[in-house]
């Protein structure tokens, strides 16, 4: 069964680092899952697109059609690799009124890639102190590598004992197996009658468990 | 005298600044404007008045019942209503109370619309936790239930003190409580509440897409049939609005302009272009308001009341006043006529107190609840009313229409 990869990038210029980094990894992930099969697809989201809607949904409460699409498109995705530029120590705040939008619940057991890129790789724990937690909250499943790329990354000065490919190359194979492990994701409607009356499948057993019977 | 459809008005309650003259109206002058406004709600044909419930600034209405009682007094048809009634901090007791006692005085004139309240710290004041917002709700209504139904209530539940031999007086008007519509923005519990019960369900219908409340409706339709209340068409379906007019439609969306951007809710996030096609509200002439609320039903369903949101956002008296006379004169006529086509002989009417009380005592006589001499003593003289309560009162789980008929509840 064809598999679906969402990409959040958070990258604000055009063309934008951010983005470069969401595409290497998208595309070395699904490299990965081809080694063992897997066709998938990918559905890149770039956040800048729907900034406006990001904070309209925050003001009014809802999200806008395509802001609702791309939601749609990550909590339903089986596997998400989530790159946010480093501002001021952390995410971009783009990035985090992204995640403030989704459904808390919604990414709960996702396997996600973390990717970040700045100016410097003095910010690169920042994947480590301020990413991995905002995804361990969200009882997502970030995969053990992050990677983190630098603007030298890009140029002359690239790391030359572990190259940024190697690491894309170790996080795509991560998430890829991370995947590969799991039954396709599927998505609960949470308003089916199921999905919200627990045991019992009546009214009568909301009633009943407040009574404390 | 019963309708097919009910509209109306319905009232947050907010006292805001009018953004074009800077001018914040007192409480005093926002309390009698609200009067004004029902009265004229009345006068211009419509059927319904809900107002809304808070307990900070900058709202009034924090004893909806006081209000609405001094308006049912000045008015002779207009159905009091709520918008909303909070079932999680008001005490169910005292709503049973309340709105019995605003039965009686206004003639059966009065429904409630109940709902959560979205204001985090309303809970704290009144010693609740909004994390239990919602099985409050459920334990609060089902209390209330058994206060209106049953003469004698014993109740020990999660939230309250228990209680033991408890009448809630006066009994409800004629042995018939007032309907009840159970108002969400985004919780399927709630219409799975209003299903359960039979009861009506309202959707604001303000703030979001119509796709999110098409679930909420469909939700609603559907468990209103599995809990054996009729079909899913039967079931009883108000829906919430928002219009602005002027007899041309450029006239309309620059005077309503400045007071969307400022208004509290909503104002300073999307555009009020943005906002009309991603909501029902509509700002133009009577026609397009006529043409876009016509065309409700054909994503809802033939329903039973269709409020709309006109005194907010610091909107002056004397254009609200202009409004309500264009929605009465030239909208609604309209609405009525147009909704009538084509609409199904099995749609019930819109819930009036006459109806449910034929509904329940056929051309009998309904109850009239007269207390015994030893009331106050529930537990031994066998009721604290002359008639026996068993066979009076209305059945339990029993609503408007067809399953007010039915014998036992669906558990």
């Amino acid at each position: 069964m064809t598999r679906r990869i969402a990409v959040v990038s958070a990258g604000l210029s055009n063309p934008s680092s951010t983005r470069m980094l969401a595409d290497r990894l998208a595309s070395a992930t699904l490299a990965e899952l081809r080694v063992r099969d897997i066709e998938a697809s990918v559905d890149v989201i770039e956040l800048r697109d729907l900034a406006h809607d990001i904070t309209n949904n925050l003001l009014a409460g809802f999200a806008p059609p395509a802001l609702e699409d791309a939601l749609n498109r990550v909590v339903s995705a089986d596997g998400l690799i989530a790159v946010t530029p480093i501002f001021s120590t952390s995410y971009s705040g783009l990035f985090k009124s992204f995640i403030d939008v989704i459904d808390p619940d919604a990414l709960t057991g996702m396997p996600v890639l973390i990717g970040a890129n700045a100016g410097t790789a003095r910010h690169s724990l920042a994947i480590d102190y301020a990413i991995r937690p905002l995804f361990a909250y969200l009882h997502a499943e970030p995969v053990p590598t992050g990677v983190f790329a630098a603007s030298s990354d890009w140029g002359a000065q690239a790391d030359e004992v572990k190259p940024l490919g190697a690491r894309v190359e170790r996080g795509a194979r991560e998430l890829a197996a991370a995947i590969a492990a799991r039954e396709p994701r599927s998505v609960v409607d949470p308003f089916h009658p199921d999905a919200f009356l627990g045991e019992g499948r009546s009214f009568g057993h909301l009633l009943g468990g407040l009574a404390g019977e | 005298m019963s309708s097919q459809m009910q509209f109306g008005i319905f009232s947050v309650s907010d006292i805001t600044r009018d953004p074009t003259t800077g001018r914040t109206p007192s409480e005093a002058e926002r309390i009698r404007d609200i009067v004004t406004i029902a009265k004229h709600v009345e006068e211009v044909g419509l059927d319904v008045f809900a107002l809304g419930e808070h307990h900070n600034p900058p709202f009034f209405s924090s004893s909806p019942t006081t209000t609405l009682a001094y308006i049912g007094a000045q008015t002779t048809k207009l159905i009091l209503s709520t918008a909303t009634t909070l079932i999680t901090t008001n005490d169910p007791v005292k709503i049973a109370e309340d709105y019995a006692m605003l039965q009686h005085l206004t003639g059966g004139r009065v429904d409630l619309v109940m709902g959560r309240g979205n204001t985090g710290p309303v809970y704290p004041w009144f010693g609740q936790d909004i994390r239990q917002g919602l099985p409050l709700a459920i334990e609060n209504y089902a209390l209330l239930r058994e206060l209106w139904e049953k003469d004698v209530v014993d109740w020990e539940g999660k939230f309250r003190t228990p209680l033991q031999g408890f009448t809630s007086t006066p009994r409800p008007l004629d042995g018939v409580p007032p309907f009840v519509w159970h108002g969400s923005i985004r919780t399927p519990e709630i219409a799975e509440q209003a299903a359960y019960y039979g009861d009506g369900f309202f959707a604001n219908n303000i703030f979001w897409p119509k796709e999110h409340y098409q679930r909420l409706i469909t939700l609603y339709r559907q468990r209103f049939a599995h809990y054996g209340h009729g079909t899913p068409e039967q079931a009883i379906v108000g829906l919430g609005g928002q219009a602005f007019m002027a007899k041309n439609s450029q006239d309309a969306v620059a005077q309503f302009r400045p007071y969307f951007d400022n208004a509290p809710v909503y104002g300073h996030g999307p555009s009020l272009e943005e906002f009309q096609e991603l909501t029902p509200l509509t700002v133009g002439s009577p026609q397009q308001v006529i043409d876009r609320y016509a065309a409700m039903r054909e994503h809802y369903g033939d329903y039973q009341r269709q409020l709309f949101l006109m005194d907010h956002a610091g909107l002056p008296l004397a254009t609200v006043l202009e409004q309500l006379e264009l929605l009465g004169t030239e909208v609604v006529p309209v609405l009525r006529k147009e909704l009538a086509q084509n609409r199904p002989a099995e749609v019930p009417d819109a819930p009036t107190h006459a109806a449910r009380v034929a509904a329940v005592y056929g051309d009998g006589p309904s109850r009239e609840a007269r207390p015994t001499a030893a009331a106050g003593n529930n537990l031994t003289v066998g009721g604290p009313y002359q008639d026996t309560p068993a066979a009076a009162a209305p059945t339990s789980g029993s609503a408007f229409g067809i399953a007010a008929t039915r014998k036992e509840p669906v558990r």
